[in-house]
């Protein structure tokens, strides 16, 4: 086949299989959600056109092998019924991935699965100097590992403490991963190390007089990789309280990326070859 | 060893999560709200998931010790948080 062909193939989520003429078909698929009617559809086409079966891809996507060449477009017209699309493989923003946030998990501090369709409408399938993934995890637990990701999104709770409320009963000291509280029993009195806090939000959840409130926002890494180099994403500014800010540092950690990667390379890679420096200060410019 | 001015007593030491939180709510189910339960349990996962859990089903944790073995001993009020 054609190489030129292939390419195209590829960019709109048709992976070409060790098969002669077969693809996998790669769907678009935001924050792991389809919803029943899609899925049926999608089981019709794996029976019709496929081998019966589908693939869950590491990144929440869903894949029908053995989608013949000539069948193509049929499965396409058959998707767009049920307002599905192919996903996107090569050098572009990939799947939007995340977990189910604070709409559903006890544990979450951000709505997770409303932002990752944001993120899909403005940044899927961008053409880039290389694949680009964006990850959002609700919380700390880090159930959809942000750092793994080029860009990670993470849930974070900035807590505030409120004295007049505190009945010092000491669950927060205990609760608080990072000791930054220290309850003295004797005196009635609460010390907060803000320095040693890492925005889990714990304290806030596990008080019982809601002495503990705060802010939650947006903890960001940058350059993560886990492929053929593996590296975790790193942590450049405090936490973003407001999403316009959080799409104004998306927007220039892409741009960044466009406008310094040479083709082919990853994002940590650009990184690490013209100072990470730089990108913090750009993003500092935005942040403000 | 429940302590003489709380009306019940659990430890739930001998399970793990989920069922920490199961063995609580039993208990609680026996005394009537405005009584109070005390907890023993463990350091980790069952410190980080009881309190919590019990906030969101509106009892409060009024006091909280630790013990010399390295458990924890929470006094819970049933039903303390209903109000607010």
């Amino acid at each position: 086949m054609d190489d030129l062909i292939y390419k195209e193939l590829k960019k709109g989520g048709f992976m070409k299989q060790i098969q002669n003429e077969k693809f996998s078909l790669r769907l678009r698929v935001v924050g792991g959600q389809i919803n029943a009617d899609q899925l049926h559809k999608v089981s019709e086409i794996a029976n019709k056109y496929g081998h019966g079966y589908i693939h869950l891809t590491s990144r929440q996507g869903i894949e029908i092998p053995f989608i013949d060449f000539k069948d193509i477009n049929f499965v396409k017209e058959e998707l767009n019924t049920v307002g599905l699309e192919p996903g996107a493989c090569g050098p572009r923003v990939r799947t939007i991935t995340a977990c189910q946030g604070n709409e559903i998990c006890g544990s979450g501090l951000i709505e997770t699965s409303n932002l990752a369709k944001e993120l899909d409408a403005k940044y899927f399938a961008k053409d880039l100097p290389h694949k680009f993934k964006i990850g959002i995890t609700g919380c700390r637990n880090n159930c959809l590992k942000a750092e793994e990701n080029d860009l990670g999104i993470k849930g974070g709770l900035k807590p505030k403490y409120n004295e007049n409320s505190c009945t010092h009963c000491g669950v927060c000291e205990v609760i608080c991963p990072a000791q930054a509280i220290q309850v003295d029993k004797t005196v009635n009195y609460l010390t907060f190390d803000e320095n040693k806090c890492i925005y889990c939000g714990r304290c806030v959840k596990s008080c019982p007089v809601d002495a503990w409130n705060g802010t939650t926002g947006y903890i960001t890494s940058f350059g993560g990789l886990y492929g053929n180099s593996i590296a975790f994403g790193q942590n450049l500014i405090p936490l973003i309280e407001d999403k316009k800010t959080l799409f104004k540092v998306i927007d220039t950690t892409i741009d960044f990326f466009k406008e310094n990667a040479n083709a082919g390379e990853r994002f940590r890679f650009t990184l690490d070859r013209i100072g990470i420096d730089k990108l913090k200060t750009k993003l500092e410019e935005v942040i403000e | 060893m429940s302590s003489l001015d709380t009306n019940a007593f659990v430890d739930i030491t001998d399970v793990v999560c989920p069922i920490t939180f199961v063995k609580a709510k039993v208990a609680l189910e026996e005394i009537k709200i405005g009584e109070t339960l005390e907890i023993k349990l463990n350091d980790g996962e069952p410190i980080q998931n009881v309190p919590r859990s019990l906030k969101n089903e509106k009892h409060k944790i009024s006091n909280l010790t630790k013990n010399e073995d390295g458990t924890y001993t929470i006094i819970v009020i049933k039903g303390g948080l209903l109000d607010s």
